[in-house]
């Protein structure tokens, strides 16, 4: 069934200049965001993208829909080239791709209503006008769970949890097949969080759409993801099916990250043995050379520090980049 | 048993313009020595508001303790003079703060803060305190403590912020400690070393650890007990092992199904709590929880119910229907 990408991401880059001086600006480095990145989301998929503060998530997700212009890489939508369209190509796929982001408070304008927040996509891209586009508001608000009489009240008048339903409506609003869930549920309390995320699980199943769910809530990503790829660094150390990872995760920081993770059970609790990464993340402008994660690594041996690990399909669907992957499988 | 620390009937309200936020509406438990304490509950249900009035440290106004009593080495906490209070606090009850970020002073040095409570509350002269930050710097696994006790916040990084808060926190050796959401605002792989940290220094020191969190996961690495919040209100108390196993009140069980595990099979959907909960300002008559209960019936609406013993050691829950509740389940 899922044998099309939707979407192919090949070695994507992004570079953050870094200046210097007052009055002359020298270009003195670059923030490594995101360092040669290849994955692909097949129609129908979640596609979880997890990783610490730092790690670049957010900017692959920016990048893959071209809010950020791309340092390198190629992204193929639907076998259209993303990054050698112009602009008014670039209009008509963004109809197609959209994003929820993860503040619900200032990525909606106060000054607008939502129903205006809501049609903003119908009329950029004039996919409707009239009563067809009141129809299509009032539809969009009953979806995602909101009352439409609301259509004419301001942001402010809503909870954190129904304003991050709005930012869903408008994400919907010009019936895209990808949606970027950029950390959606992240400022929301637990019980809130329930809401949105069953929301959208539901959505995806009648919508037939297509999610990268970028997050670092891993038993949440893990709870709504078909695959996940772990992000360190700039780079995916690991991509495989979300049972996959969780059961057999090969990169040691995958397996530092499962274990950090706080299960909600005092006996799980107990029992299990954690591993538990010395450090922080080094600095994306100067990473280490060899593998970025030799610093924290507790196998790391010579060869990490002199040689960069390749991103390899090391067993059917499940991706890793890491020297010693053949030990991990073994044991 | 006597408890290091008895709060009794704790009412703190802010009285704004809008109309007195009901904080915290009665809040009583006791906690003993050497315990860990797990107080969990959303934004707004009051848990940060109680632990922050323990120490007396409600802004005033608007806030104001209405009524209670906070026993802690014998003497009410509510009753001391501005003077009294500034001794116990850093020294015997010592608070770390959930934004490590915001909650350093950023044009004094690391070192420079943790010696100014050496200074005050243990009497050490400036070369006395420099040694003991650097050692207590070391303690909480900060690399080269000897150099980055000079440091200013900025050099630190967020996990490194709030080991030394926790440094600070613990530099006269409090018998409590309190810690409100102090992982939150940071990666789940520096969380692991923090509650680690924790942990370890709990056992080695013996001090009591309420540590305020909306991380039902942390509790249970962590707490030995329970205190679930709802709108002011303790709504469930237990042990950790029982309120996981066996939770009773309809909020606990709902939070507890609203997380997704790690561990979770396949195909598993969330349990979702429906609607928000309620105004602080505008409290309901009866159980705050009752608007959103699928269990909820007149009684629930009319009168709040008091907290009582559910069945098992220490196990306390403020609801109705509990008994009802679990059988149905059963």
């Amino acid at each position: 069934m899922m044998t099309t990408p939707l979407v192919q991401v090949r070695n994507l880059k992004k570079y953050f200049p870094i200046h210097k001086g007052t009055f002359i600006q020298r270009h003195v480095g670059n923030i490594k965001a995101v360092d040669g990145v290849s994955f692909d989301i097949y129609r129908g998929e979640t596609l979880g993208l997890v990783g610490e503060t730092g790690s670049g998530k957010t900017t692959v997700g920016r990048t893959l829909l071209r809010l950020y212009e791309p340092t390198g890489g190629q992204v193929i939508f639907d076998e259209m080239d993303v990054f050698s369209l112009n602009e008014s190509e670039m209009r008509k796929i963004r109809l197609r791709m959209q994003i929820i982001f993860q503040d619900p408070y200032s990525s909606l304008n106060p000054r607008m209503t939502v129903g205006s927040i809501v049609a903003a996509p119908l009329e950029v891209h004039r996919v409707v006008s009239g009563k067809a586009k009141r129809e299509r508001i009032d539809e969009l608000l009953h979806i995602v769970g909101l009352n439409p009489e609301f259509v004419n009240r301001y942001p402010h008048e809503f909870s954190g949890g129904q304003r991050q339903r709005i930012g869903i409506a408008r994400a919907l609003a010009a019936n895209p097949d990808l949606v970027v869930c950029d950390e959606p549920i992240s400022s929301l309390d637990v019980s809130i969080q329930a809401q949105v995320v069953n929301l959208l699980e539901e959505l995806q199943q009648k919508l037939g759409l297509t999610y990268l769910f970028i997050a670092h809530d891993l038993s949440m990503v893990r709870h709504i993801s078909d695959r996940m790829a772990v992000m360190y660094l700039g780079k995916i150390v690991e991509l495989a099916d979300r049972d996959e990872i969780y059961l057999r995760p090969l990169h040691p920081y995958t397996q530092a990250l499962m274990s950090a993770v706080p299960v909600p059970d005092p006996e799980v609790a107990e029992k299990r043995h954690r591993m538990i990464l010395e450090g922080d993340l080094p600095s994306p402008a100067n990473p280490p050379v060899g593998c970025n994660f030799n610093t924290r690594c507790p196998f790391a041996e010579e060869i990490c520090f002199q040689q960069e690990p390749e991103f390899v399909e090391v067993q059917a669907g499940h991706w890793a980049a890491c020297h010693l992957v053949d030990q991990f499988i073994r044991s | 048993m006597d408890y290091l620390l008895e709060i009794k009937g704790l009412k703190t309200r802010f009285y704004t313009d809008e109309g007195v936020v009901h904080a915290v509406n009665g809040v009583s438990y006791g906690l003993e020595e050497g315990e860990i304490l797990g107080v969990v509950g959303e934004s707004g249900c009051g848990k940060s508001v109680h632990a922050l009035s323990i120490l007396r440290l409600i802004p005033d106004p608007p806030g104001k303790i209405d009524s209670g009593e906070i026993w802690f080495d014998g003497r009410d906490l509510l009753k001391l003079s501005g003077n009294e209070i500034r001794h116990v606090r850093g020294k015997q009850i010592a608070m770390v703060f959930q934004d490590p970020m915001t909650s350093l002073n950023p044009v004094f040095t690391v070192g420079f803060q943790i010696m100014e409570a050496l200074t005050y509350h243990q009497g050490m002269d400036k070369y006395q305190a420099r040694d003991r930050a650097i050692e207590l710097l070391t303690m909480v696994g900060i690399p080269e403590a000897n150099q980055r006790v000079d440091d200013y916040p900025h050099q630190f990084s967020g996990g490194m912020r709030q080991r030394a808060m926790i440094a600070m926190a613990l530099s006269c050796t409090p018998q409590l400690l309190i810690a409100d959401e102090p992982t939150t605002a940071l990666d789940v792989t520096i969380q692991a070393q923090i509650i680690d940290l924790v942990k370890r220094l709990q056992q080695n020191l013996g001090m009591a650890v309420m540590w305020i969190t909306h991380d039902l996961g942390v509790v249970a690495e962590l707490a030995n007990k329970i205190n679930v919040m709802y709108a002011g209100y303790i709504v469930e108390r237990g042990r950790v092992k029982d309120i996981f196993k066996r939770p009773r009140h309809p909020y606990t069980r709902g939070l507890l199904g609203s997380l997704p595990r790690l561990d979770e099979a396949p195909g598993t959907k969330l349990v979702s709590i429906p609607g928000l909960p309620p105004d602080l300002i505008d409290l309901p008559r009866g159980c705050p929880f009752a608007a959103r209960c699928l269990y909820a019936v007149e009684k629930c609406v009319a009168d709040m119910p008091p907290l009582e013993a559910a069945g098992e050691r220490e196990h306390i829950v403020a609801c109705w229907r509990w008994e009802e509740i679990i059988e149905g389940a059963a």
